[in-house]
């Protein structure tokens, strides 16, 4: 096989361009912006340069930088925030199994694959910023990933790096009847035993930790290291935030209960009961994501599940977010979710923020994401109309400057709709092509970034 | 009970069926009757249940007693056209989960209305969103798992909420049919369509042989091959579970050498076959347009209903079966997702009203807001369609609902 001239200049540039990328400011102008920390603005510019949001603001009141790509977007478009899940389990995730109910230990990243079908389809919903976690079929199941959806080849290009290089995460935690079993079993049987078991093993956390400090480094004294009482320390530190699976009322509290007990930081999930608790929550300062589904029931603990949780807890006051939860939602109707919540009373402002900024906080990245804010990360979609409306599409989804998601690409338009290639992994470029024409279009693809 | 008691129980429920049977006025800002253009500040008038009035409110003066009742949007009722909402409970406990028995691969004698509880709070929950009438039944899961009614949601099974209590016989192809254990059948494709063959061969025996003059040649009722007589006579049709193209293609293969009239269901690579299925002139009963992807499902598409409508195939809306959660899927939003990925509001529409009602037989009574149908509505205050918009009533043969707004 050999290739054309044309064919390698193309090759050339697919390399060349991603390294460029990034040199010019990009300005978006015409669209309605949605920034969240701030009103609408009906004419909205938004400029990004080296994968940072440089400015936003209504037009003639934003200075574009000279030497600046400046795009026009046809009437009618809206920019939003990239969006935040704070709730999911794309790209493969996997956590503790049936051995027993405690996994602290156990890390969804040696799981994800970063190509994974799942992750380009929530770049097609217009998610760019993930909470990725294990299941709630334990008591503690492990540890959660906060990732960036870029299109990385391996998982650690989607990372988020704390100050000190460790990669961003929680610690998931479940109570209720997920993971509870038949007795006799490593499980435990009934909600008091699950709480005494949790209890249990937070004390010894606490020992743990305390014997560390008295050892003060010394090695004769320091405990044999321990996986998971390390990272409950963590989170008995509030370094790592507790994310908590609960759908009944009192479910609900005995989460409360015991975070009051332990002084950890905590987001209760799903919480399909949450309107019967809305006070509770709010008075106790925990951020809540919700699940909105399209009916309840399934399991016994979900029989009260309403669309009108997220409008009670913005009622309440509490900090509201809400979920894809995906696969239970396919992350392509995330924002569906924010409209559900809008139908059932949730205000237009609190459903936005839900699916961006309240969940950043969740995650404790509202420094970085969340909202379009010069300084912040240049997360960013582009909607074809209203953010509520089931005409509207998810035209383009950027990541730090970079857009990871097109509808007019025939790939991403598989991703976004399905089709046959939908489930398959995105391609590497320059990786596992068969033919010519496959590395004309990926150079055509890299070409439009 | 003696005859004034009597006479006291039935004034006491007077009010109650009084009004159930009170005549309706529905003024809608924009009524879709679906059968023709929209109209604009109608006005539908109902009585014992019929529709007895469609057109413009200005062009009819109606009775003080009448309920008048005013949306900004008016529908036909929302049909399902293949649930299993009743049968599959919404709590997914043993106690409440009936949509399929695992005693037998082919069990075509298993109806629908001996298992149906319209009381079931996720019947109340779809007819909260529009949906007025269902066809449920058993689920997919085994090779013949049983048979569809098609049925109001009012509630009950009383004869006026029962449109058809045998409406399909349901089998199901590929993998949603096959019993992977060591030691069962249908454990492959191909031993499946062999077993249902051989089945179908079995009862065009049977029916042969029970028409025989002599009577005592005629062999012994059977339950099973009676109602695969059915399908063979055409009398009651079989509706194929089928999403993987060589599972499409095995039961259109099935339908011309038996000369079945079969209606297609799932089929999540339909547009892989498309010319194959309109060739063979079967409707099509989508999978949900948010099913989620995987195994037997993993081609399916959020656009394919706009597939089937330009390749011009009849097709419907449906809720199917869920394990978990949502226990059920809701073809108001099911249609929803479609108009918005390319169907447009009006054919989407059409799939979950009168496009259904053709597909079930049912097209004489309901899907289309008509004089002399059954008063079956829905009642909106925006785009049916759009998320944000809420279903303010149902009306179900003339009687008013109100389970929302929601």
């Amino acid at each position: 096989m050999h290739f054309l001239p044309a064919s390698s200049a193309l090759l050339l540039l697919a390399c060349a361009a991603p390294l460029f990328a990034q040199e010019r400011p990009l300005a978006l102008t015409g669209a309605r912006i949605y920034p969240i920390d701030g009103e609408p603005i009906a004419d909205g510019v938004l400029v990004v340069h080296q994968g940072k949001i440089v400015a936003v603001g209504a037009a003639g009141k934003v200075t574009v930088p000279a030497g600046a790509e400046t795009r026009a977007l046809p009437p009618g478009k809206v920019i939003l925030p990239g969006l935040v899940d704070s709730h999911s389990h794309i790209g493969g995730a996997q956590g503790g199994d049936g051995s027993g109910a405690l996994h602290p230990e156990v890390r969804v990243l040696d799981a994800l694959d970063a190509r994974h079908a799942s992750i380009q389809r929530a770049q097609a919903g217009g998610i760019t910023t993930a909470n990725v976690m294990p299941g709630s079929g334990q008591l503690i199941s492990g540890q959660t990933l906060y990732l960036k959806l870029r299109d990385g080849r391996i998982i650690d290009d989607l990372l988020i790096r704390l100050a000190d290089g460790s990669p961003a995460g929680g610690l998931k935690m479940a109570n209720g009847t997920n993971p509870m079993r038949s007795p006799g079993g490593p499980f435990p049987g009934t909600r008091a035993k699950a709480a005494a078991m949790v209890r249990d093993q937070f004390i010894k956390a606490q020992a743990y930790q305390a014997k560390i400090a008295r050892a003060k480094g010394d090695p004769e004294k320091l405990p044999a290291r321990d996986l998971g009482l390390e990272m409950i320390g963590e989170a008995l530190a509030g370094r790592r935030v507790v994310q908590f699976h609960s759908h009944r009322h009192d479910d609900i509290l005995t989460a409360l209960r015991l975070r009051q007990e332990f002084g950890f930081k905590m987001v209760l999930h799903h919480v399909s009961e949450a309107g019967k608790v809305a006070p509770e929550i709010a008075a106790a300062g925990v951020p809540a994501s919700a699940i909105v589904l399209d009916s309840p029931g399934g399991k016994l603990e979900a029989r009260d599940l309403s669309f009108d949780t997220p409008a009670a807890l913005e009622k309440a006051g509490a900090e509201v977010g809400l979920h894809s939860d995906d696969p239970v939602i396919d992350s392509r109707h995330f924002l569906r979710s924010a409209a559900i919540a809008v139908r059932a009373g949730m205000s237009r402002p609190a459903a936005l923020r839900a699916v961006t900024l309240a969940n950043a906080k969740m995650l404790g990245l509202d420094d970085r994401v969340g909202t379009l804010t010069a300084g912040k990360d240049a997360d960013f979609i582009v909607l074809s109309g209203d953010p509520f409306s089931v005409y509207t599409q998810v035209e383009e989804t950027w990541i730090e400057g970079r857009r990871v998601f097109d509808l007019t690409d025939p790939r991403d338009r598989t991703y976004a709709l399905g089709g046959p290639g939908a489930g398959d992994p995105r391609r590497t470029p320059l990786c596992c092509y068969t033919s010519a024409w496959d590395i004309i279009l990926a150079a055509n693809g890299a070409l439009q970034q | 009970m003696n005859r004034a008691a009597r006479l006291a129980l039935l004034l006491l429920l007077t009010p109650a069926a009084a009004s159930a049977a009170m005549p309706l006025a529905i003024q809608a800002g924009i009524l879709y009757p679906v059968s023709g253009p929209p109209v604009r500040e109608a006005l539908i008038l109902i009585r014992d249940g019929r529709i007895t009035f469609v057109g413009p409110a200005a062009d009819r003066m109606f009775s003080a007693d009448h309920q008048v009742i005013t949306a900004a949007v008016v529908t036909p009722g929302l049909i399902d056209a293949r649930a299993t909402v009743g049968l599959s409970g919404l709590l997914n406990q043993p106690h409440d989960q009936d949509m399929l028995e695992r005693s037998a691969p082919v069990q075509p004698e298993l109806r629908a209305i001996d298992a149906y509880n319209g009381g079931d709070p996720l019947v109340t929950w779809v007819r909260s969103l529009g949906v007025t009438t269902v066809n449920t039944g058993h689920s997919p899961g085994m090779l013949v798992s049983g048979q569809t009614m098609v049925v109001k949601t009012s509630g009950s099974t009383r004869d006026r909420e029962v449109l058809q209590p045998a409406a399909f016989i349901t089998a199901a192809l590929g993998g949603a049919g096959l019993n992977r254990a060591e030691g069962k059948a249908p454990g492959t494709r191909a031993k499946a369509v062999a077993l249902l063959r051989a089945e179908l061969i079995k009862a065009q025996e049977y029916v042969r042989q029970r028409a025989l003059t002599d009577e005592t040649k005629r062999p012994a009722r059977d339950l099973r091959l009676e109602a695969l007589g059915r399908a063979l006579d055409g009398s009651q049709r079989l509706l194929i579970t089928a999403h993987k193209a060589p599972d499409i293609l095995a039961a259109l293969r099935l339908a011309k050498e038996f000369n079945l009239r079969i209606v297609l269901d799932g089929c999540a690579d339909a547009p892989l076959v498309l010319e194959e299925i309109r060739a063979a002139g079967f409707p099509v009963i989508l999978h949900p347009t948010m099913a989620r992807a995987g195994e037997e499902t993993e081609n399916l598409a959020m656009d394919t209903p706009a597939k089937l409508a330009a390749a011009g195939i009849p097709f419907a809306f449906q809720s199917g079966y869920e394990s978990y959660v949502p226990k059920t899927r809701v073809v108001l939003f099911e249609a929803a997702v479609a108009a918005g990925r390319g169907l447009g509001f009006e054919r989407a529409l059409a799939g979950a009203t009168l496009e259904a009602a053709k597909i079930l037989g049912v097209a004489d009574r309901i899907g289309s807001v008509e004089v002399g149908k059954d008063a079956d509505l829905a009642l909106f205050d925006g785009d049916p369609f759009e998320y944000t918009t809420r279903v303010t009533a149902t009306v179900i043969n003339g009687e008013l609902f109100r389970d929302g707004p929601r």
